[in-house]
Formats: C-alpha cells, sequence, structure tokens
C-alpha cells in the first residue's frame, strides 16, 4: 500500500501492526510455555506464564486506545479503517488467548503434586502443539496479509476439535474407572477446553485477516467439530443429541 | 429557486453571485409557466432512475474535460459526487441541469435523460430544466431582498401561486421543510443577507424547494458553514430526499459517507467507481478510488 499524504497516519497505522505482532509473539510464547510446564510439572514456568499476562493485558488497552485515537483523529475509510477495526479485534482475540494459557498454567500450579496419568497429559500436549501451529500460522498471515494463509488456518481448526472431542472421553473414562482421578482429570478437561478455545480465536483471527484483506467477511460455516456439548458420558449413546 | 440568477456563473466561482440582483429585475422568459413540469413534483417511489447519462463528454474549446460518462442518478436519494479537484465532478454536476450552456466554449455531447426526456433536446425550455433541477452553491447567495422575497421570486416568476395567500403558503412551506421557518418567521421583511451563513445555506435551499423542483443539484452546500450549520444541512438533505432526488458534489469523504446512499469518484475526468456508499467506503474495488478515500493522494 502506497503512502498517505500525511505520513503520520501511516506512523500511526504501523504502530497498531507492530504491536498486534508484539501481542501474537508474547501469546505464542505463553502457550508453548504454558504446555511445557503443564507436561513437565514446572511450577516455576507455570508461574512465568500467569506473569506475563498482565503485559498481554497493558498491550491490549494500548492498542484498543491508539485505535480509538486514529479514528478519532483520521476518521479512516476503506482498507485504513478495516486495518484499525481489525487491530483492535486482533488484540482482544490475543488478549484471550493469552488469559486462556493463562488459566493453564493457573491449573497446573493447582495440580502439582497430584498423580496423572502422563498419557492424557500427553494428549493435551499434542493438541495444545497443532493449536500452537495454528496460532503461529495466523499471525505470520497477519504480518504477509496472506488470505490463503489464513483460510488454511481457518479450515485446520476442525482438527483440534476432534482431537479434543477424544480426549474428552477419554478423560470421563479415567474419571469413572477411579473417583479420586476426578479433581485431576477436572483441571485436564479444563486445560484441554482452554487449548481448544485458543484454536478458536486464531479462526476468529483468521476471519478477520480475511475480512482486513478482501473486505468481505466470511460467510461458510465454521469447521466445528466440537461435540462434547451433546456428550452424555454414556459411551453408547455418545453423538446422540440427547444431553443438549 | 435562483434559476435566473445562476447560469451566469461560470464554474471556475461558484461563489460569484454578483449577478443576482440585476437578474431580479430581468424578464423572464418562463414566467408563464402555469403548466410547467414542475406543476407535479418529484418522482416518488420511482423504481428507475430519475436521471440517465450516456457516454457524456464536456470540451472546453478543445480540451475534453469529461471523457464519456455512463451513470444513472436513483430517484429519491442522495448521489454524491466526490474526487480531486479539477476531476471533472462540478463539470459533471453543471451537466444536469444545462449550467454549461452558460460558459463560452463549452460543448456537450452525448445523452442525459431526465424521466426518459432528453434535456439537451433543442425544443425544450431551459428556464424550466432550471425550475426542476434546482441548484444550490457552495457559498450561501441569497438575493439582497427580504427572507421573504428571496423564496418569493421563483413561485411568483414561474406563476405557481394564484394569490397573495397561497405565495405566503408557498414560502411558509418551504422555510419550514427547509428547517429555517423558526428562526426567521418573525423577521421575514429583513434581508436575507442578514442571516448567519448556515441560515443562508438553508435559505437558499428553502429558495430551491419553493418552485417544486424534482433535483436538487448541491456543490459543496457546506464548505461555507461551520459544523454545526454543516450538521444541519446535512440532516435537512436527508429529509429532503423523501420528495427529491439530490445529487452533492462534496470535498468531504465524510460528508460524501454520511449523507448518501450512492457515490460516484470522478478523477481526471473519467467516472473511475460508483456504487453503494457503504461498499465505496469500505470496500471500494478501484485502487485509486481506495488511494483517494484514504487519503494517498488527492
Amino acid at each position: 500500500m502506497s503512502e498517505h499524504t500525511v505520513a503520520s497516519f501511516d506512523a500511526e497505522l504501523q504502530e497498531l501492526r507492530r504491536s498486534i505482532m508484539e501481542m501474537g509473539g508474547i501469546a505464542e510464547k505463553m502457550l508453548a510455555d504454558a504446555t511445557v510446564a503443564l507436561v513437565r510439572r514446572d511450577v516455576g514456568l507455570a508461574q512465568s506464564v500467569v506473569t506475563s499476562d498482565y503485559r498481554l493485558d497493558t498491550i491490549q488497552r494500548d492498542i484498543e486506545e491508539k485505535a480509538i485515537l486514529t479514528i478519532a483523529r483520521r476518521q479512516p475509510m476503506a482498507i485504513d479503517l478495516r486495518e484499525v477495526i481489525s487491530a483492535i479485534r486482533i488484540a482482544s482475540d490475543i488478549e484471550r488467548i493469552g488469559d486462556m494459557a493463562k488459566n493453564i498454567s493457573k491449573r497446573t500450579l493447582a495440580i502439582s503434586g497430584q498423580f496423572e496419568p502422563q498419557r492424557v497429559v500427553l494428549g493435551v500436549e499434542r493438541m495444545s502443539d497443532m493449536v500452537l501451529g495454528q496460532l503461529k500460522d495466523v499471525l505470520d498471515a497477519y504480518t504477509t496479509l496472506d488470505v490463503d494463509k489464513a483460510l488454511e488456518v481457518w479450515r485446520r481448526d476442525g482438527a483440534t476439535d476432534a482431537l479434543y472431542n477424544s480426549l474428552f472421553r477419554e478423560l470421563l473414562t479415567y474419571m469413572m474407572e477411579d473417583p479420586r482421578n476426578i479433581t485431576f482429570c477436572t483441571h485436564l478437561l479444563f486445560c484441554a477446553k482452554n487449548v481448544e478455545r485458543i484454536g478458536d480465536h486464531t479462526t476468529n483471527i483468521s476471519e478477520t485477516i480475511h475480512y482486513l484483506v478482501t473486505g468481505q467477511p466470511i460467510t461458510a460455516e465454521r469447521p466445528k467439530m466440537d461435540r462434547t456439548a451433546y456428550e452424555t458420558g454414556q459411551p453408547e449413546q455418545a453423538g446422540g443429541a440427547a444431553g443438549a | 429557486m435562483s434559476a435566473q440568477a445562476e447560469p451566469k456563473q461560470p464554474p471556475s466561482s461558484p461563489v460569484e453571485t454578483g449577478t443576482a440582483m440585476t437578474d431580479l429585475t430581468k424578464p423572464v422568459v418562463a414566467a408563464d409557466g402555469a403548466g410547467a413540469p414542475s406543476a407535479q413534483p418529484h418522482g416518488a417511489n420511482r423504481v428507475e432512475p430519475k436521471v440517465t447519462t450516456t457516454d457524456v463528454k464536456v470540451f472546453y474549446g478543445s480540451s475534453e474535460a469529461l471523457h464519456g460518462i455512463q451513470t444513472e442518478i436513483p430517484a429519491n436519494q442522495v448521489t454524491a459526487l466526490i474526487g480531486p479537484s479539477g476531476c471533472g465532478k462540478s463539470t459533471f454536476l453543471r451537466c444536469l441541469n444545462r449550467m454549461n450552456d452558460t460558459i463560452e466554449g463549452a460543448r456537450v455531447t452525448g445523452k442525459i435523460l431526465m424521466d426518459g426526456e432528453d434535456i439537451y433536446d433543442k425544443s425544450l425550455d431551459v428556464v424550466l430544466l432550471r425550475a426542476r433541477v434546482g441548484m444550490v452553491f457552495q457559498k450561501p447567495n441569497p438575493f439582497p431582498k427580504s427572507i421573504f422575497e428571496n423564496i418569493a421570486y421563483g413561485p411568483r416568476i414561474h406563476g405557481l401561486a394564484k394569490s397573495k395567500g397561497e405565495l405566503a403558503d408557498i414560502v411558509e412551506r418551504s422555510l419550514k421543510r427547509a428547517g429555517l421557518w423558526d428562526e426567521v418567521k418573525d423577521r421575514l421583511k429583513e434581508p436575507g443577507t442578514g442571516l448567519s451563513g448556515g441560515q443562508q445555506q438553508r435559505l437558499c435551499i428553502a429558495r430551491a424547494i419553493a418552485v417544486s423542483p424534482e433535483v436538487i443539484l448541491m456543490d459543496e452546500p457546506c464548505s461555507a458553514l461551520d459544523p454545526i450549520a454543516t450538521a444541519r444541512i446535512e440532516e435537512l438533505i436527508d429529509e429532503l430526499r423523501r420528495n427529491y432526488t439530490i445529487v452533492i458534489v462534496t470535498h468531504s469523504m465524510q460528508q460524501a459517507a454520511r449523507v448518501s446512499q450512492k457515490t460516484c469518484f470522478f478523477h481526471l475526468g473519467d467516472l473511475v467507481e460508483e456504487g453503494d456508499t457503504d461498499q465505496i467506503f469500505t470496500n471500494p474495488r478501484d485502487k485509486r478510488t481506495q488511494d483517494y478515500i484514504t487519503g494517498r493522494f488527492g
């Protein structure tokens, strides 16, 4: 995009983009660290994830403030308007991603020292790695304004949901097997849910990028495969809508 | 309606108002215009466009200022013409009531149909056309007469009022429509030039409305006004479109986005892009449109 007649307008928009990328970097690291902390039961690392969320919140507020000022000062139109609105949206998605990563770490702190079936933890890790890939790619897509890449992330989220479904069932099974597992498994279930939600936020960001670049919203239905809202806990009825 | 005053003004100086007074005293060709088309004003609820232009070119001497404009002005909507200075938007606006006729060396080719009727037809009465297609200028240009006379002048010369009472009714109705009545009803005898800028502009709009036009052309009607007066005019434009078809030239992108339903972007004598205002300002298709409305050139 060529430059504005008013150079400081360009500077403002660039600053917004830069801040979003900074947020993205922090959120990526938070999710990666939260996952490692969960798998290794690393209390110190989990603690640091909780702390870094503060930085994310600060930048998000800062972006919002700058975006509002830009609207007030420049009355942006067309691509500029979409750029500013997208910055607000993506910042709030990343901020939520940070909250979820923080929540995973809080739960890591809560379950430290308890018995844990490592197999399920590895399941969460696998899911988290998938979502981390989504997050990385969607942030790249934002940096390069690559709609195809954004759409590819958008489509990928179905797989994360599918993985979450199977984890959900597995955790239910553990809980039914032995009630002593319930505390731990519930925390882990929430961790998995958090990761799944982060995946949803990367999908949001994909949609925002699509809007930013093309000016059109994605109208197609999301590739939703999270069926757990319909689960009854009885394997033979799994997939039925009875429990909805 | 100031149809008799405006044709003298060259396009380069729409603010020039000095001729208004002399014109008031001139005999008016269409003074008997009882059967004027304006008797049944504005085609409300029209599905078809109010004005259709086909390959409209304007030449000033040998230079071509407009390169074949093809568009439609939808009835009962506000159409905004935007573009950098010298892009041809005002020239195009002036084609719609044949104001370019009055400019030495200006030549218009192509077709402009209003309700299917060729407005450049030789048998068409230009004065009547300008009653049907009213115009409001950049700088308010009230006649140096009383507020009442400013409004009454047009209806009187067009024979729209049969009695004094009827004329007074037209004046009141026009001032009310222009949102000025409450401010001036107690001082109708005072000179129109004594009003504030914003009031003067609304007076000019009332004057244009008084002859029951179908189309109102506005050439940067707010550029000489403060933000409050501008807001009142914009509010007025929005109300007026129920009864009239409005075409507005504006340099304020925000204003175009606020008041219009359709936007046409002109650049270097071409109509580069036209479409729903919402689309033009959020997602223009042409790069030149994008660059202009986002402040990258112009």
